[in-house]
């Protein structure tokens, strides 16, 4: 059922094929000051915020196993990648044999300097909002973040806040960014977590 | 029940094809007979006295030149012409090994430069045109450089035998090195001059094939294998020339597509960029550089008029072609009279509709060309795949008569069919350029990959329709076939000469003649024109043909329930070569031993280009329902092998083309647009999807056929066969990443 | 002026910061070894080496290597170099040839880490190089065979 709901969403996202598309917008925690109940306010909120985790932007590279997707359909990475030893790539083909530390519009290949693989325990395709919740929050999985600094990590993230400026595909065309900003992305975290970080149900 | 054996072909060749000048050049050939070599045997300053003006090339003084393939240098050095286009398949090797067998020269002392445009001196004898394709470079050459290299070698001898005065009989020569009586001994370089000055014997002596000492040796290895190792080697894309420009030019977005207006101003301020001319092509930006020339189209403004743009998609021209072939009215390519009856007379019948989407090429080193026009004269520097097209095509753009127009053939980045065209369209363009910017300065013409790809010039949409009869015993009783797409030979200057009844041979080889003995077929073809140029794609109409008869004999031998081998065997008749390779590889394979459970074999066999070749696939799905093939063996028979390691390699190099073309392959057309442009829409194999390839060549003493191409065809469907047997499913429309497959 | 250093050398170049090394190299430094095939880093026949490391050229602005050692195939000389293309020369590795700077750029890259590969480190670390003539099967070997003569 949970699969379905997501494999629905990567249809639709595939049906919008490579014509990107403008960012679409993010509420502030603001519009959700009518929810009374602090925990089903805490859950609107991570479910609003979910838009920008389930973006394809954000998804390519939290995949399940170890090779990233691609594109707003998210299909495999071309040419076939690993996450090899330390989430950079395999030895002698790095995601820096062709990612950059900038997007780089000649070639419309992405780029940070940080440029990788989410580890294993952070995988996001495939998995309910409620299920990467819960992954996020777990010390265990998340690389050992207090909520404190997964906030950080979210709003001021460097390769977090690529996925609002994705740049260019190798068609010329600009990749659809992740909803909203990163600042109200982490506006929205922050008010999760004073809600008392309440994960959706599924 | 008739059957044409290969043997009863045509002459007529699949890929590119011979003129009317064609036949009569072979008609002279065969009328001389024994005495072709004659033809070549001449020396060049005979031949500049008889071709003045003509391009042969330059012999420096002192050097020795038999004939127009053998140059032999005073400080030993052995030049030989290499008449064929190199695009990696080994023909510079091929060539030069059966000169030098026949010279007796050493291995290492050997250089090769290509040939001149001169279709007098250097024509594909089985072409007739000065050219590479159809996999007849070995075939037409044989005779010829053995001839060649035999008349070189009399010679030496016999300037040695004047200069020692002894007997030419007790002279023998080896390693590139002439030995006389009492230890005399002398180089090719020091005999050089003397040879020179003999006439040219009438008749020379060939080695008997036990003496070969270079012809089927695997110790001879490639001579381009150090330049393109170490990153030496110079194609099109490397020439360098003194204030040598580059070129790009915005193409129309879609086939049939033209230029209404385009405005250059912001283009024309890009640093770098000298000029923006309209030609034939599109508007061309010239810069000193690539990235300027690149910045340049990026700012050009362009108005295209699309009103004529087409076809509309590639589902569209499904639906017709299959509209086409249920009509049943095509051109007859083979009826026989009692077909009706037998199909009338079936128990049952097996129907099955294939589809075949447009391939692109897609060579590793887009199209390019150099063009200079200066004192008069055009020089260009390309990979001229067909000297005789692109010579004459290139004269006519830029205007001159072709003693003005000076190709030098370079190295080519692959081709698979694609650098010899009817339009030479990437050397015009060049010549277009260069004529447009009207300063006597070299211009390159460099494609983008994704203008490379959406140029046209694919291997044509196809559409097959097959309904076979079967008696009560599920034995094969009619055959009914027809068969839909372009004629590749129709837009060509050869499609009178080819072109037979409405039947262009390219369209339907493989299909009829087969070597297989069909019963009571009635085989049709219609040839649709569309507004994408078709071409030759590496085995051409085999490519498709090959797919549907062995799918075909797979599914007909399950339905009869009889093996695979032993079915398409009890379908032969006096095809020994035939049945030889596919009994071979399926002895290689293993054939009769089973395979763990999660892998099939299937296996293919497919005559074509005078070549036979079976392979046995070995397939698997990975965990997500993705085929992989994991070992091929290959059977081939091309008569003598002269390279064998190089025949293995091209069996090799044909299943990974094949494989690409099966698994991802497709140019689909939308509004008249190929929507894929670059290799991450369209896919072509890599490493990882790289199956071990197992090549077993069939001892021979047949003359040499050809291998470029005939490794292609059995690929796909041996491979669509183990997957039939693995999933059950019978995969009728490619490529393969159209289906989702699943253990059956 | 964006100065680095190529093949041992300091070079100085006045382009556009954003222009991908590639270009740089082949049309200001007249370096053609290295080949452009796609433009998009999906074929690897641009392929250089970075301190060392395989670098898409196509995908790299020239900016992007200031400072820096870059190596192409006209500067390779180290052992594992040689081992490479001697191992290239004496299977018969190509067939057109013109994939085959980058396919030898990311050998010698992958045996300079990895000096004894299996068939698996090789899929992952040649995957990025297309080869049209599907010569895969002799670059596995090669790869093989010079990782042998490395550690022989």
């Amino acid at each position: 059922m949970r699969l379905i709901r997501l494999a629905m969403l990567v249809g639709v996202l595939a049906a919008g094929g490579s014509a990107a598309r403008a960012a679409e917008p993010l509420k502030s925690p603001a519009d959700f000051a009518g929810i009374a109940d602090r925990g089903a306010r805490s859950q609107a909120l991570f479910t609003e915020a979910g838009k920008v985790i389930t973006s394809p932007r954000c998804l390519n590279c939290h995949p399940v196993g170890d090779s990233p997707t691609q594109g707003d359909d998210l299909h495999a990475h071309l040419p076939h990648v690993v996450r090899g030893a330390d989430g950079h790539g395999a030895v002698g083909l790095a995601c820096q044999t062709c990612h950059q530390a900038d997007n780089f519009a000649s070639s419309g290949v992405p780029g940070n300097p940080h440029w990788g693989l989410a580890p294993r325990s952070m995988a996001w395709q495939h998995h309910t909002l409620g299920q990467i919740c819960r992954q996020i929050k777990d010390k265990s999985r998340n690389g050992g973040r207090s909520l404190v600094q997964l906030h950080t990590h979210m709003a001021d993230d460097a390769l977090v806040g690529w996925a609002w400026h994705p740049g260019i595909d190798s068609h010329g065309q600009p990749r659809t960014p992740a909803p909203g900003t990163q600042q109200q992305f982490g506006e929205l975290i922050e008010a999760w977590i004073q809600t008392g970080a309440v994960c959706p149900a599924s | 029940m008739i059957s044409l054996p290969p043997e009863a072909r045509p002459a007529e060749p699949t890929s590119p094809s011979p003129t009317a000048a064609a036949l009569t050049r072979r008609g002279f050939l065969k009328s001389a007979g024994a005495a072709a070599g004659l033809v070549i045997a001449l020396q060049l300053p005979l031949m500049r006295k008889a071709y003045a003006g003509a391009d042969v090339g330059e012999v420096p003084t002192g050097d020795f030149a038999p004939n127009a393939f053998i140059r032999i240098a005073p400080d030993n050095r052995v030049i030989f012409v290499i008449k064929h286009f190199e695009m990696g398949q080994g023909v510079t090797t091929g060539l030069a090994t059966i000169l030098a067998e026949e010279l007796d020269a050493d291995w290492s002392q050997i250089e090769t430069e290509y040939a001149p445009a001169n279709v007098k001196l250097y024509a594909n004898t089985e072409l007739g045109a000065q050219g590479t394709g159809g996999s007849t470079s070995m075939a037409n050459s044989w005779m010829q450089m053995r001839r060649a290299g035999a008349t070189g070698r009399a010679m030496l001898v016999a300037a040695a035998a004047q200069r020692w005065q002894v007997p030419a009989a007790k002279i023998t020569v080896r390693s590139g090195v002439v030995h006389g009586p009492g230890g005399r001994h002398a180089t090719f370089g020091e005999l050089a001059e003397a040879a020179a000055q003999l006439p040219v014997p009438v008749d020379v002596t060939l080695k008997n094939p036990k003496d070969f000492v270079l012809v089927g040796k695997t110790s001879v290895r490639r001579l381009d294998s150090a330049a393109k190792s170490t990153g030496t080697e110079t194609y099109t894309i490397d020439v360098k020339l003194p204030g040598l420009l580059t070129a790009v030019i915005a193409q129309p977005p879609a086939f049939g597509a033209t230029l209404r207006h385009f405005d250059a101003t912001a283009a024309k301020k890009v640093a770098g960029v000298t000029d923006v001319v309209e030609v034939a092509e599109g508007v061309a930006v010239v810069a000193t550089g690539m990235w300027a020339a690149l910045q340049g189209r990026r700012a050009l403004k362009l108005d295209w008029n699309l009103d004529a743009a087409g076809p509309a998609s590639s589902a569209a021209l499904y639906d017709h072609y299959r509209a086409l072939a249920a009509k049943g009215d095509g051109a007859p390519v083979q009826i026989d009279p009692q077909h009706k009856t037998a199909m009338a007379s079936a128990a049952s019948t097996l129907e099955a509709s294939y589809e075949f989407p447009y391939l692109a090429h897609a060579a590793m080193e887009p199209m390019n060309c150099v063009a200079w026009l200066h004192d008069g004269m055009l020089e260009t520097w390309g990979a001229h795949q067909f000297p005789t097209f692109d010579h004459a095509n290139a004269a006519k753009a830029a205007g001159l008569t072709p003693d003005k127009v000076k190709l030098h053939t370079l190295m080519s980045g692959g081709s698979f069919g694609r650098r010899a065209n009817n339009w030479s369209d990437f050397t015009v363009a060049a010549v277009n350029v260069a004529k447009a910017i009207g300063r006597p300065v070299p211009v390159r013409v460099q494609w983008t990959r994704e203008d490379d790809m959406r140029a046209g010039l694919y291997r044509p949409l196809y559409v097959h329709q097959v309904k076979v009869g079967l008696d009560a015993k599920q034995r094969p009783a009619a055959w009914q076939h027809a068969v839909v797409g372009q004629s590749i030979m129709a837009p060509t200057a050869m499609a009178a000469a080819l072109i037979k009844n409405g039947v262009d041979s390219t369209s339907v080889e493989g299909v009829w003649p087969t070597p297989y003995t069909l019963p009571a077929p009635e085989i049709t073809l219609h040839s649709p024109s569309q507004a994408v140029r078709p071409l030759w794609w590496r085995s051409v109409g085999n490519t498709h043909t090959a797919y549907v008869m062995e799918t075909m004999m797979d599914e007909l031998a399950e339905r009869a329930g009889a093996d695979p081998v032993a079915f398409r065997l009890a379908h032969l008749q006096d095809q020994p070569r035939f049945a030889g390779v596919l009994k071979l590889a399926a002895e290689k394979a293993g054939w009769e031993t089973p395979l763990p459970k999660g892998k099939a074999r299937g296996i293919a066999v497919h005559y074509s280009f005078e070549t036979y070749v079976a392979q046995v696939a070995e397939v698997s799905l990975t965990a997500d329902g993705q085929p992989k093939v994991e070992r091929v063996v290959v059977a081939v028979d091309c008569g003598t092998a002269i390279n064998p390691d190089q025949i293995v390699a091209q069996m090799e190099g044909g299943v990974g083309f094949a494989l690409a073309a099966l698994f991802y392959g497709e140019i689909d057309i939308e509004n008249g647009r190929p929507r894929q442009g670059n290799y991450n829409d369209y896919r072509v194999l890599r490493m990882n999807e790289m199956p071990r390839v197992e090549v077993h060549i069939m001892p021979s003493g047949e003359a040499p056929t050809g291998v470029g191409e005939p490794g292609v065809p059995p690929t796909a469907p041996a491979v669509a066969n183990a997957l039939a047997r693995l999933t059950g499913q019978r995969i009728r429309r490619l490529p393969l990443s159209r289906t989702s497959f699943k253990t059956a | 002026m964006i100065e680095f250093k190529v093949n041992g050398e300091t070079r100085k170049v006045d382009a556009d910061p954003q222009t991908p090394l590639l270009w740089v190299l082949r049309d200001e430094l007249g370096l053609t070894g290295t080949k452009y095939g796609c433009g998009i880093a999906q074929c690897g026949a641009c392929t250089v080496h970075l301190e060392g490391r395989s670098l898409r050229s196509c995908s790299a602005p020239v900016a992007a290597v200031a400072g820096q050692n870059v190596t192409t195939i006209e500067g390779l000389g180290s052992k594992t170099a040689k081992a490479v293309q001697q191992a290239w020369i004496a299977l018969d590795v190509v067939q057109c040839g013109y994939c085959q700077s980058g396919q030898v750029m990311s050998a010698v890259a992958l045996l300079d880490q990895n000096p004894r590969p299996s068939d698996e480190d090789i899929d992952l670390a040649m995957s990025g190089n297309i080869c049209r003539c599907a010569t895969y099967q002799r670059i596995r070997a090669a790869i093989h065979a010079a990782s042998d003569a490395l550690s022989a």
